[in-house]
């Protein structure tokens, strides 16, 4: 009933604008002179005037944005190359808000200026000027050879292998959550098969290779130590997520089949980040919101969120990452259990004879 | 070239005493006016359906905890309970929002349109090279497009792994429900509306080829005819390559390959897939993706071109550039499609060639951009909505494009990859630009369209109110990237680091609900001028291109008896020494006179 009377009300709005286009028409008409469709000198002066505080306007919302949202973007970049990344950025940006400014403004200015009418009823006839199109081309050219240049210096220096004595770790992800997962004293990840993928061992981890017995699997939150390099591998079990560290301006997705890399060295701990002010004017408004609404108060943490659309719940997969200092770092590993401590525990316990031979079936034919 | 246009004018002369059947005129027709109105009309209407998802999804991204009974009326109890949406029908929105407008909008409609309705009468031939496989064409497109707009009445609901349906999601009917039939409707749709593409642009090309009139030389070609043409020829290369990406994609759902698959543990169990690689899929994708954005972007610069000049009263500043631009830009446009995989794991050295290519594109963009500006310089300038819309598409074509030198660059589109930065960047230049271009090609053409015209003041007001709530939506995403927040995020609640962006969401949720509503004034314009508009003179806005040469009245064939000669460029506007302010391809050139396309200099 409810449709049907939308329905209704909406043809008969349409109805109405067409009575009343056709009234405005004949009045139009009786008041006698060109056809409505003719551009008069007094649309050319409104438009080329309207033009003109357009672009004032447009350029004050473009600052008015940015001066009541600088403050939300993310604070200072936690890693090496992320202060690397934000600097060239900035760069960038000095310079294509210059270009973008200064052709806008012509743009509008033109068209503000010579609009048609009784002062300027003659174009210039002007096809065009080689001296001016070279130099639009060459200009643009040099300026963004050093954009190349210095892009290209920056991303190999971010690509380029790890140290070597970085401190390996595996992101896993699956819908719709990550697993990270610790390379353990050795540095060296043990070996995971996807067909051994059960609910008890969700990574798939390989019980007879040695190198995964002092793994350590964590979930949830994952700790990093602050000055040493990380040498993140990425995987995925299902479909193509995207580990994204936005405070790391770190980002490479996870690709189900093979292994991908990134690696960087967290600056700032979770705690100092906590103490940076543009952090705790954000977290204050963040939990003025969320105490309107009657929730939780919210603690800055450093995130891993997923950047890739990988179904239903892509929105919600997320864990924290803490940077601490190297010691409170130690600390906390040594306390995490190793899957040789839990995988013991798994093999003996829920697995009879039948599928251990199973497990020991697929284990060869993956050799 | 004179042996055929002979042929023609016989062909052209028969056609006058043949009276054409209702359905031969108005359905099946192959006059190629009527094909550009079928595509007009057709894109119109998936464009409305494309905004009204987008609004919808926007109300969501605002207010995510709010229900509202219009997302309810329109998406039903199942998929919006209460009125709010559920986040499969979110993603599905999202997805087929995309679809529609960079396929059936962008690509279909813009080309469609006015490829169709220029192309033959700006080269002056009596219709497309072949009127029945441009039939064709408009009915594998309408079939595409019905199923695609179909597909949102399905129970599991439409595709829903974005518009770039990157599997193993979109391969999987278990990774989300949208990946089952929804998605083999897309993938259906998707094939039909390549076909469609294939055969309209080979028609295109060969047109443009072999049906100027005697005369029209390549270089006195309008530069609409130029990027259409250019355009087809993209569009031919590279969506047999899209075609193939899709029939590889259906074999892996339907008879077990594992071209995209590989080592896959899903539902609680192994996959037999092994071997295959998902990032293959992304390669092919964008090999077709990426000169895609230019098979969009190219016509709508042509159009540009056209209206700038004609209402300008001068010749385009740089004719020869223009077109080199044009071809510069095609070539590039190949060899940059690695920038959309920077983060896949792919060699950095590959990467570092990809930014070299990707920023090198700026150039020729850049050039085009300052010869619309300086051809506004001391021009005379007529404020037509036509008008209006390509100066407002010159702004975005800016605005949107500076940021690609940002994204182009590998180091920094690590952070910025996949986030709202992307969103605001390629709406901006791609999306704002080519639907303000177009809108400016249906105010300019409509008189030849449908032989009316249409209402200046509300055209006016669908200007004005469409280009302030374009930039309002989209600017402020900008820094919503920045902020790190990810695109396709069914609601930011998750993450309490977001919370207080709401208020930007909300502004930009306010600027599309103005913008959609500015729509209705367009429809309305289009709708009612095109039975109660004014009609048209034979060249109201002053032009010098063919079109305008023809008589009023739409019969197949287009010009009399005898076709037109072209004897000049296409851009005399002002010339000194000569009477009014244009002097049409036809007139002959005056002794001694030089014409513009052959160089003044």
């Amino acid at each position: 009933m409810i449709t049907l009377l939308s329905w209704a009300v909406i043809i008969l709005a349409v109805l109405a604008a067409v009575r009343l286009m056709r009234i405005y028409e004949l009045s139009a008409e009786l008041r006698g002179g060109k056809p409505q469709w003719e551009i008069t000198e007094s649309d050319n002066r409104m438009n080329a005037v309207l033009m003109m505080v357009f672009a004032i306007a447009f350029f004050a919302f473009c600052f008015w944005v940015f001066f009541i949202t600088k403050d939300k973007l993310l604070p200072l970049a936690a890693s090496v190359h992320g202060a690397q990344t934000d600097w060239l950025f900035n760069f960038n940006m000095v310079i294509i808000t210059a270009v973008a400014i200064i052709t806008n403004f012509c743009l509008f200015y033109f068209a503000f200026k010579y609009y048609k009418g009784k002062k300027n009823d003659a174009a210039t006839f002007f096809p065009e000027s080689h001296k001016l199109e070279l130099i639009w081309t060459v200009v643009p050219g040099i300026a963004l050879t050093v954009i190349i240049f210095l892009g290209i210096k920056l991303w190999n220096n971010i690509t380029a292998p790890a140290q070597s004595g970085a401190i390996v770790m595996e992101l896993y992800a699956k819908q719709f959550d990550w697993i990270a997962r610790y390379a353990g004293k050795d540095n060296v990840l043990g070996k995971r098969y996807f067909r051994l993928i059960s609910d008890t061992n969700p990574m798939g981890m390989d019980p007879t290779d040695m190198a995964g017995n002092d793994d350590i699997v964590v979930r949830s939150e994952f700790h990093i130590p602050k000055g040493k390099e990380i040498d993140f591998k990425l995987a995925s079990r299902d479909v193509i997520h995207s580990a994204y560290m936005p405070h790391f301006r770190a980002q490479m997705n996870c690709v189900p089949g093979m292994t991908t890399s990134l690696h960087y060295i967290p600056t700032i701990t979770t705690e100092e980040m906590r103490k940076d002010p543009q952090v705790i004017k954000n977290v204050k408004e963040v939990n003025e919101i969320l105490s309107a609404k009657g929730e939780e108060p919210y603690e800055f943490n450093y995130l891993l969120l997923c950047n890739k659309i990988c179904g239903n719940s892509h929105y919600n997969m997320q864990m924290n990452v803490i940077v601490e200092e190297p010691e409170q770092y130690e600390v906390w590993i040594s306390k995490q259990k190793t899957v040789g401590e839990s995988m013991t525990a798994l093999l003996t316990v829920p697995i009879a004879d039948e599928n251990r031979k199973q497990i020991d079936a697929l284990i060869m034919e993956k050799k | 070239m004179s042996d055929h246009s002979h042929a023609q004018e016989h062909h052209g002369h028969d056609e006058h005493h043949h009276e054409q059947s209702f359905i031969s005129k108005w359905v099946f027709s192959m006059d190629h006016k009527m094909i550009a109105r079928q595509f007009l009309v057709t894109a119109i209407v998936m464009a409305f359906a494309a905004m009204i998802m987008s609004t919808l999804f926007r109300l969501q991204l605002a207010w995510p905890d709010e229900g509202f009974a219009i997302t309810n009326w329109i998406l039903g109890d199942k998929w919006a309970p209460e009125g709010i949406m559920t986040s499969e029908i979110y993603l599905g929105l999202v997805t087929i929002h995309g679809t529609i407008l960079v396929f059936f909008v962008l690509t279909g409609g813009l080309s469609g349109t006015f490829a169709n309705l220029l192309i033959p009468y700006q080269v002056g031939a009596r219709d497309m090279a072949s009127p029945f496989l441009n039939m064709l064409s408009y009915w594998f497109f309408l079939t595409g497009a019905i199923l695609m707009l179909g597909s949102m009445y399905l129970p599991t609901g439409p595709a829903a792994p974005g518009w770039t349906i990157y599997p193993p999601l979109s391969a999987l009917p278990e990774a989300m429900p949208g990946s089952g039939m929804g998605m083999t409707m897309w993938l259906i749709s998707m094939s039909l509306f390549v076909v469609s593409a294939l055969l309209a642009g080979l028609n295109y090309i060969i047109t443009v080829l072999n049906l100027r009139t005697v005369g029209m030389t390549m270089l006195r070609l309008p530069l609409t005819v130029w990027a259409l043409f250019v355009t087809a020829i993209l569009g031919v290369l590279s969506f047999p390559v899209l075609l193939s990406a899709v029939l590889l994609l259906i074999f892996d759902r339907t008879i077990g390959t594992s071209f995209y698959l590989s080592d896959i543990y899903i539902n609680g169990q192994p996959l037999e897939h092994m071997g295959g690689s998902p990032i293959l899929f992304q390669h092919l994708f964008w090999f077709l993706g990426h000169p895609e954005v230019y098979i969009i972007i190219l016509p709508a610069l042509g159009i540009m071109s056209e209206v700038i000049a004609v209402n300008s009263r001068k010749p385009i500043f740089g004719y020869k550039a223009m077109i080199g631009s044009i071809l510069v830009i095609a070539l590039l446009s190949f060899i940059v499609w690695g920038h959309h995989m920077f983060v896949t794991g792919m060699n950095p050295f590959l990467g570092s060639v990809f930014v070299f290519t990707t920023v090198l594109i700026a150039i020729p963009s850049a050039v085009k951009a300052f010869n619309y500006i300086t051809t506004l310089w001391r021009g005379s300038i007529q404020f037509t909505p036509a008008m209006m819309f390509c100066i407002g598409a010159v702004s975005t074509f800016i605005t949107g494009g500076v940021t690609g030198i940002i994204l182009a660059d590998a180091a920094l589109d690590i952070n910025l990859h996949d986030n709202y930065f992307v969103v605001a960047h390629f709406h901006i230049v791609m999306g704002l630009s080519a639907i303000l271009a177009m809108c400016g090609g249906v105010y300019h053409w409509f008189p030849k369209m449908y032989l009316r015209m249409m209402n200046k003041k509300l055209g006016y007001a669908h200007f004005w109110l469409t280009f302030i709530a374009a930039y309002g939506v989209f600017f402020p995403q900008h820094f919503l990237g920045l902020a790190g927040v990810p695109r396709r995020y069914y609601t930011n609640s998750s993450f309490p680091i977001f919370e207080n962006l709401g208020s930007i969401e909300e502004m930009s949720t306010w600027f599309s609900i103005l913008g959609a509503a500015a729509q209705f004034i367009f429809f309305f314009n289009f709708f009612y001028s095109m039975f109660r508009g004014d009609k048209a003179p034979k060249n109201p806005w002053g032009s010098n291109t063919l079109e305008w040469t023809v008589e009023a009245g739409h019969h197949h064939g287009n010009w009399g008896a005898k076709l037109p000669v072209v004897h000049r460029w296409a851009y005399d506007y002002s010339k000194p020494g000569s009477k009014g302010d244009f002097i049409p391809q036809t007139i002959p050139l005056a002794a001694g006179e030089k014409d513009g396309g052959e160089g003044y200099h």
